[in-house]
């Protein structure tokens, strides 16, 4: 990249703020959060190697976090944002430790992931603590103080602020220490053990890390619609959007996740305005995932390094 | 600089290190040779810690290291190479190496400085920029050494690093090894090609069947009749000096 490259991206990105409609200002958003949860999916997915079949548990966490906190104890929703990081990344920690300690890869690691979005989501449908499966309302206070916006572009700046921080953690990997021992890691376990590596250590800070960024997106999907349930916290779907986001674009890869989440908002939405059968799009999600894992592993970003070398 | 005492490991039923004792002097550069299956590999893996051993210690500088994780041991200052190199296939020369050097400092600048110097020693300069996976077996074999050397250790453990490649390139591969010794850091290798291991090594250790069967100079060594049966067969040795 280029300083051109991220001056295109920076006005591209600023674009939407002259968009006349607040619908227009809303696709911008939702494509804006899809690449931002992708992100998030990305840096322990995609650079770690840790692929996560329940990214969902970090998202809910986040969004039960803020909408407890001010509902419960009149809590500022802005302080449920540092309260959420904290949250999710110790969740991302404790899962992580204890999968790595026990020496789960590759799809087991999957599993146990899935399987902790699904206990999370159970606990959340049977507690009273999270209202059970009737969800949280959180009152409607329209102000920026309350984290709540009338305009969507106001929305739409907060969600730009976590994609670049997100994506600035991913292009810091490219150079830093813990990026070169992640990838290292991802790469080859034992050589980068020798190394002097501690894998445990490495993959467990970087499902932390990814943990506490996916709960800032529960934070604002929280505030966003101010309504919370079990499975819109928790649900598998979320996880799945967020894997394919990052594995469309290219897992792995800093500019992966904005190209995968804007790639799947064109495929989405497109292919809502022509099928409306519902249970489409979770089926779309499944054939997406078996092309670009036969035909595209690189996602798009891979693709476009290929045409630039051809 | 290594001590290694009663060193054993059992695999099932099959004993494969039996009471491996070896010594690997400061600045020395050790051999630890024997036929296919000789426990040799798992003895190295013992040491550098990817095998719990049994029984037995291994003490590097007088410290107890028995036991202890792989990054641990190579936090300590002693690093292995794979038989099978294990190269990050995914970066390029320059960021393999580079791992090993973010070892000893975390500033990415110093790092990438002293992969690159490391490389370019090594002779892998003009390679430095490519992507691992493009590298010959040769190149292979040198970024395996080169990635441990840039963790800056005290003791290198290199498995077979001379396998598969071509007369030319042992004796490029045989002078790197020495120029590495007297660059202060010691050496124990396991090397099937003895002639590598006669222009390299002080002492040599032999192991068959698991357990140490001979030691001495490399001269001492290729006369021992128990080493000669070990490779031949057993009356090799009685068959050999009648002619």
């Amino acid at each position: 990249m280029k300083p051109a490259h991220w001056f295109a991206v920076a006005v591209l990105a600023l674009i939407p703020f002259a968009l006349p409609s607040q619908s227009l200002v809303n696709i911008a958003m939702l494509t804006a959060f899809s690449a931002f949860l992708g992100q998030c999916w990305n840096i322990s997915g995609g650079f770690g190697g840790l692929t996560s079949f329940g990214h969902s548990v970090f998202f809910g966490v986040g969004a039960y976090t803020v909408a407890i906190l001010q509902t419960r104890w009149g809590i500022n929703p802005w302080l449920g944002m540092p309260a959420a990081f904290l949250l999710g990344a110790a969740v991302g920690g404790a899962i992580g430790a204890a999968s790595f300690r026990a020496g789960l890869r590759g799809s087991y690691f999957a599993l146990v992931t899935l399987a902790f979005s699904e206990v999370f989501r159970v606990l959340a449908n049977s507690l009273d603590f999270t209202r059970g499966g009737l969800g949280i309302n959180i009152p409607l206070k329209l102000s920026p103080e309350n984290f709540q916006f009338a305009d969507r572009r106001a929305t739409y700046a907060v969600v730009l602020v976590l994609l670049a921080v997100a994506t600035l953690c991913a292009a810091s990997f490219r150079r830093s220490r813990f990026g070169a021992r992640l990838i290292a890691v991802r790469e080859n376990e034992d050589a980068a053990q020798a190394l002097g590596v501690d894998l445990v250590r490495t993959k467990t800070a970087a499902l932390a890390l990814s943990g506490g960024l996916t709960a800032l997106g529960g934070v604002v999907y929280a505030q966003t619609y101010l309504y919370i349930d079990p499975t819109i916290a928790f649900g598998v779907e979320r996880s799945v959007e967020m894997l394919l986001v990052a594995m469309i674009g290219g897992a792995g890869t800093v500019w992966g996740p904005i190209l995968g989440g804007i790639g799947l908002h064109l495929i989405a939405d497109v292919s809502r305005a022509w099928i409306q059968t519902p249970g489409f799009a979770p089926m779309l999600y499944g054939v997406l995932l078996l092309v670009i894992i036969g035909v595209l592993p690189q996602g798009i970003a891979g693709l476009m390094e290929r045409w630039r070398r051809a | 600089m290594l001590e290694v005492r009663a060193l054993s490991k059992r695999f099932g039923g099959l004993q494969a290190v039996r009471d491996v004792d070896l010594d690997v002097a400061d600045g020395s550069i050790t051999a630890l040779i024997g036929p296919n299956g000789a426990g040799k590999t798992t003895t190295f893996a013992m040491i550098a810690g990817f095998i719990r051993p049994d029984a037995g210690t291994v003490r590097l500088a007088g410290a107890d290291l028995t036991g202890l994780r792989p990054d641990v041991i190579a936090a300590r200052g002693m690093v292995r190479t794979f038989q099978i190199t294990q190269p990050f296939a995914g970066l390029t020369v320059a960021e393999n190496i580079r791992v090993g050097a973010y070892l000893r400092t975390g500033d990415a600048d110093a790092a990438t400085a002293a992969a690159r110097e490391v490389g370019t020693r090594l002779g892998l300069g003009r390679m430095l920029d490519r992507p691992a996976a493009s590298l010959t077996v040769a190149g292979r074999k040198r970024l395996e050494v080169a990635r441990a050397l840039a963790t800056n250790p005290r003791l290198l453990l290199l498995d077979e690093v001379m396998a598969g490649l071509n007369p030319t390139e042992i004796d490029e591969v045989v002078a790197m090894i020495r120029a590495i010794r007297d660059g202060g850091v010691t050496i124990l290798l396991i090397e099937h090609i003895m002639q590598a291991v006669a222009a390299l090594a002080e002492h040599v250790y032999v192991l068959a069947e698991g357990a140490l069967i001979a030691q001495g100079s490399p001269r001492a060594i290729a006369h021992d009749p128990a080493v000669i049966e070990a490779y031949l067969g057993h009356g090799a040795a009685a068959r050999l000096a009648h002619g």
